[in-house]
């Protein structure tokens, strides 16, 4: 039999009874997001279910919307049934203030560096993780430079003197 | 007997352990990462990964290019497959923007990646056998990586990162050079192969030093995150291209070889019959190629005008042309908003493009999911007790390839 993307829905609307919210299937894959206490329940949830399985971490991410105040840190699981073969998006967003979630690394062993990636890049603090710590940028780093308040370089700012470049 | 040791200041302990660095090393090896190891004589008690020493910051730069521009991004992540990383990518916008693709177009790109996963499992396996002392047969079979290159200088002109194909299809069609390596390249490249075997899957020497090596059962494998070679021979035929084809290889008949120990010789063996799938994946799909008569041989792209650079000579000629040509170099396309998660089997396995555009002219953030990144953090776990020997084979066997780890 297979998991279809509505039975995903009830099942999880079901258990936590309205508090998983915004169902969305963009470009077939089944999207949804928590409020970000829960987020470890339904992780642990789509993991134990004996239906839904979902017990690969695909990936795992930050995204920054600085617009959005309050919830301007959404990190994005992908989630991956191998059984049958159903993949699914899930979200927690978070305030930039003070961007605690929970760790995942004790379902997911994989989850261990993602997280360390994502407070790398984005400063969003998992709580319990085991050693988070920066991954790929220098240790005495103080800012996360994938927020978008450090844009990258204007191509078209005409300050540069471009003989100190060999354009000259 | 004169007492050796030397006397150490009071209060202080004496550490039992020696601490060495594997690394950093030269990237012209398996590239640039550390390992702090802690060694017990010479039993491995801890391993600790440092990676990012080659970090260039790609998600970041990528919000800032448009699509087009991000391919030679990809090409550095696993540039030892960098074929593989490009279709992935146009794949992803492909899917971003609803296109379908010629079916020709389908089958020259597996031909391609195909290709791709030839040269990768080579280097690797051979890699695996310099590591265990052998050099001959990573140099003889370095003639036909050669051979796997100019296939790919032939397409689109470049060798190692090839930034191959555009958003719908080829730059330019193969040329009849390019079919004629291709046929050479399926003439010789199984005696090759069969002699490469020879030299390494029943040489004792070779097997006493990878069987046993660095085992991860399923369980742990799937939980660490693996994919491609490395999950396969742990045993799960888990293969992107077969749970969620892409670029028609629903179209093909081949084997999803699994190992059972997820040791070093499995994943020695797995790639090895790899190699012997794609092989068999590229004579179907050439032999689909030929089967196009008539105008429909010529298609080598679809046709998307805002996304896909028109032929030079018509920029010079058409109006048209111009006028797309421009607007696509300069940028000026806008991109629509949509949120798509796409991935391709690389040659170390999932590579995920994580894609949001908010409907601007460059993505919003893109992520890649990189498969080297994911499973080397099981490291420790792989070689904690064995020896400091098998820990350099254990890297080789994984793949690692610095470029993709550190993104």
């Amino acid at each position: 039999m297979t998991l279809s993307n509505e039975t995903i829905k009830q099942r999880l609307i079901e258990k936590f009874e309205g508090q998983v919210i915004g169902f969305d299937e963009p470009y077939g894959m089944l999207t949804f997001e928590a409020p970000k206490e829960l987020n470890l329940k339904v992780l642990q949830f789509l993991f134990d279910d004996n239906e839904l399985k979902f017990r690969f971490l695909t990936d795992l991410q930050a995204v920054h919307y600085p617009n959005q105040p309050g919830r301007e840190l959404a990190v994005v699981y992908h989630l991956h049934n191998l059984i049958d073969n159903v993949r699914i998006r899930f979200k927690v967003f978070t305030g930039i203030i003070q961007p605690e979630i929970f760790t995942a690394t004790n379902l997911f062993s994989s989850a261990n560096w993602m997280e360390r990636e994502t407070y790398d890049f984005y400063g969003v603090n998992f709580v319990g993780h085991p050693n988070l710590i920066r991954i790929l940028n220098a240790d005495e780093m103080d800012y996360f430079p994938m927020r978008k308040e450090y844009p990258l370089e204007e191509q078209t700012r005409i300050d540069k003197d471009d003989e100190m470049f060999g354009r000259g | 007997m004169v007492d050796q040791h030397i006397k150490l200041p009071e209060g202080s302990i004496e550490k039992q352990t020696t601490t060495l660095n594997l690394g950093p090393t030269h990237p012209a090896t398996h590239g640039v990462f550390q390992n702090i190891l802690e060694l017990d004589g010479e039993r491995i008690v801890s391993a600790r990964q440092t990676v990012g020493y080659i970090h260039r910051a790609f998600e970041k730069i990528a919000e800032r290019r448009p699509l087009y521009q991000i391919t030679p991004l990809t090409d550095r992540l696993n540039y030892c497959s960098s074929p593989i990383n490009n279709m992935g990518w146009h794949i992803t916008c492909e899917k971003l923007l609803g296109l379908s693709l010629p079916k020709r177009v389908d089958y020259l790109r597996v031909i391609i990646m195909e290709l791709a996963r030839i040269s990768d499992h080579l280097i690797c396996n051979s890699i695996v056998g310099v590591d265990t002392g052998a050099y001959t047969g990573f140099l003889y079979v370095m003639q036909y990586r050669e051979l796997i290159y100019e296939i790919y200088e032939e397409v689109c002109g470049s060798r190692l990162t090839t930034n191959i194909g555009r958003i719908g299809g080829f730059e330019r069609n193969f040329t009849n050079t390019a079919f004629e390596k291709l046929e050479k390249f399926l003439k010789e490249y199984p005696d090759v192969l069969r002699e490469f075997e020879n030299l390494f899957t029943r040489n004792r020497i070779f097997m006493e030093r990878t069987m046993g090596v660095g085992p991860i059962s399923a369980d742990r494998a799937l939980n660490y995150g693996f994919t491609g070679p490395n999950l396969r021979a742990a045993g799960v035929d888990y293969d992107v291209r077969v749970h969620t084809p892409y670029s028609s290889y629903e179209d093909f008949d081949f084997i999803i070889p699994v190992g059972t120990t997820g040791d070093c010789y499995d994943r020695y063996l797995v790639r090895d019959q790899e190699m012997w799938q794609s092989l068999h994946i590229i004579e179907q799909a050439y032999k689909k190629v030929k089967e196009f008569k008539g105008t429909e041989a010529e298609v080598y792209h679809a046709d998307v005008p805002e996304y896909y650079l028109p032929d030079k000579k018509d920029v010079y000629t058409k109006m048209e042309a111009l006028i797309w040509h421009f607007k696509i170099i300069m940028g000026e396309i806008d991109i629509p908003p949509g949120e798509v998660y796409s991935s391709v089997e690389g040659g170390n396995g999932e590579l995920g493009f994580y894609l949001i555009s908010d409907g601007g002219r460059t993505p919003y953030r893109l992520h890649f999911r990189r498969p080297c990144f994911v499973y080397y953090q099981a490291f420790e776990e792989l070689v904690k007790g064995s020896m400091l020997s098998d820990a350099v084979i254990v890297l080789s066997s994984l793949n690692l390839i610095a470029g993709e780890m550190d993104g």
